[in-house]
């Protein structure tokens, strides 16, 4: 073999790459820093808490296996949350994308009026969840809200019923997120060709025909992103539910992470069975991420 | 999926497929009054909660700390709550610079690393950064608030600086990589043949080139911060250490509670405007941000 001046090899040999080397980790070594004891070690240490006995005060009390994972399945709440958690995570979803996919086209043109409309739609997306929340706790208020005289009248609240306080959240949420998810939308409608839509007005399809046959099937990756990234959110939904209903009336509105929440650190204040909750967690979103990756990858790249 | 970078103007200038045959002033503006009706009511829909909260929280209402009449009553409630609204504006603020401070300095290295060097390791490390996105925030602040207690950081603004300067990775040094690498190496190169060193390269040369970049990075590092609720919630127990976001909503269950809704409203209000104001400032890195963040490859 012949050694030639190619660009791999003398990367590899050459003292100058030996430098390189050094230097690039030398930039990386704060990331790599971060990565190691702020993700790293407490990814690994939730496995270890997780097999062991752990109040919150007190550190550990040594191995506790498999009793914490016991606990965990047959905590009272457990299934409740999980069942709760699904419901509201697919009635997110589908409200997110069909709403932020239907505000995208009414807006996509460029016109100084649309324009305005999209920076008003986007401006919830500025808050923050825990302020968004906050806001929407006064409104929903039977005492200080806009609609307290109304409630009033007609005896009903927004929270006081469970039916009542998922829908309310729901639109907190579809509130706060629509415009961001509408731009998500937007920027995959930018992808499609411009010429697929002229042939198509060339053939005389129909507006509906074009947006199914067309804008449907070619904003494929977008669903994809837009939905893992919905799913994965409303899965660990909790800052809405803290603030709004704190997981009732009567815990019908518990998510899994406000279970993880209070098992760690209201009333039960155990550390090791709140990380059995969330080791559960942690391998449930990868096989759902897993599973919707492979669901939406395209026919031709199997 | 390919990488790639939109500019708000590209996004927020976007043609649409049907484009009308010219028509009438007087008749285009006709056939467009259902969608104008439909896109304004929508619009008010979306802004309707944010105006009604600034102006109640100015108004006279009954069950709030301003009964007698229009003024600053609520605020002036939510400042004396507590430690004080001051001190809970500054520990936001010390939060949120110091967490844009660590994103900055950390992301600009690395993604300077990322983009212009060949080291052994380099692919799994920026892959395990990515991978800080798939794993749950709840999952990880446990096992942190046991990390930080051992660390001498429990209770500490700055370890929660720490922990929110981690979930920001992904993103900024995602971004800061691609904006090193969307600048040509001869830049650099010839800034080191003149006889600079990377880092001089680095600082005379890149760095105003990948100030977009940095502003994108740093507006999201801020927003984050500024807005996280869970990080304070969980590593945060002394009530002279809150940031505003837990204090506002500390409101909620005050002594025989009583709620004071109109000095929550003022807290919200206080929340919301600064990012509303820096969103509609820099709309065009906040559109990139999102677009970047979203067409990870």
């Amino acid at each position: 073999m012949t050694i030639t001046a190619s660009p791999p090899l003398r990367r590899r040999r050459s003292p100058r790459a030996r430098r390189d080397a050094w230097r690039g980790w030398g930039y990386a070594a704060p990331t790599a820093a971060f990565v190691l004891f702020v993700f790293i070690l407490p990814l690994l240490l939730v496995l270890q808490m997780s097999g062991s006995d752990w109040p919150l005060l007190g550190g550990n009390q040594g191995l506790n296996l498999p009793d914490n994972y016991v606990d965990a399945a047959t905590h009272r709440l457990f299934w409740n949350s999980i069942g709760f958690t699904i419901t509201y995570t697919v009635i997110t979803t589908v409200l997110l994308i069909g709403l932020g996919l239907g505000l995208a086209l009414l807006v996509q043109e460029s016109t100084r009026w649309k324009s305005l409309m999209r920076t008003a739609f986007l401006i919830p997306s500025a808050l923050g969840l825990a302020s968004a929340s906050l806001l929407f706790y006064v409104i929903y208020s039977p005492y200080a809200g806009p609609f307290a005289d109304l409630m009033k009248a007609w005896g009903f609240t927004f929270l006081g019923s469970p039916q009542g306080a998922l829908f309310s959240t729901v639109f907190l949420i579809v509130w706060r997120y629509a415009g961001f998810y509408m731009l998500l939308m937007l920027v995959g409608l930018q992808g499609i060709p411009d010429d697929v839509y002229e042939a198509a007005r060339i053939d005389g399809a129909s507006r509906w025909q074009t947006f199914r046959d067309i804008t449907v099937p070619l904003l494929r990756p977008t669903f994809a992103l837009t939905t893992v990234m919905c799913v994965t959110g409303s899965l660990l939904a909790f800052e809405q539910f803290y603030i709004l209903t704190k997981g009732g009336p009567d815990n019908s509105t518990m998510t899994v992470v406000q279970l993880i929440y209070n098992v760690a650190f209201q009333g039960q204040n155990d550390l090791g069975v709140a990380a059995a909750l969330s080791v559960i967690v942690l391998a449930a979103l990868i096989v759902i991420n897993i599973f919707q990756l492979r669901a939406f990858r395209r026919p031709d790249e199997s | 999926m390919a990488t790639q970078t939109f500019t708000a103007t590209d996004v927020l200038r976007v043609d649409g497929p049907h484009q009308r045959p010219t028509r009438s002033t007087g008749a285009r503006i006709a056939a467009g009054m259902p969608f104008w009706v439909l896109t304004t009511a929508l619009a008010i829909i979306f802004l309707y909660p944010l105006i009604w909260t600034a102006i109640s929280s100015v108004a006279p209402k009954a069950g709030t700390s301003q009964v007698d009449g229009w003024g600053l009553g609520n605020y002036a409630a939510l400042a004396h709550y507590q430690a004080g609204i001051w001190v809970y504006l500054f520990n936001s603020l010390f939060v949120s610079l110091l967490t844009v401070l660590l994103t900055l300095v950390v992301s600009l290295l690395g993604g300077y690393a990322f983009a212009r060097f060949a080291f052994p390791g380099k692919n799994m490390l920026f892959l395990v950064t990515l991978a800080i996105l798939m794993v749950p925030y709840a999952t990880l602040l446990i096992p942190l608030y046991v990390i930080l207690n051992a660390a001498g950081l429990s209770n500490s603004l700055v370890g929660v600086a720490i922990v929110l300067t981690m979930f920001q990775l992904p993103f900024s040094t995602f971004m800061m990589r691609i904006s090193f690498e969307s600048i040509p190496r001869e830049l650099d190169e010839a800034a080191m043949v003149d006889g600079c060193s990377t880092f001089g390269a680095l600082r005379r040369v890149l760095l105003p080139a990948v100030k977009p970049g940095l502003v994108t990075v740093g507006l999201f590092a801020f927003l984050a911060a500024w807005n996280d609720f869970m990080a304070p919630l969980i590593l945060i127990t002394d009530t002279n250490r809150m940031t505003l976001p837990l204090a506002v909503a500390n409101l909620r269950v005050q002594v025989q509670g009583v709620i004071d809704y109109g000095a929550t409203e003022a807290g919200v209000v206080v929340l919301a405007l600064p990012c509303i104001l820096l969103f509609l400032l820099l709309q065009r890195h906040y559109v990139r941000g999102f677009m970047s963040g979203a067409f990870k490859g």
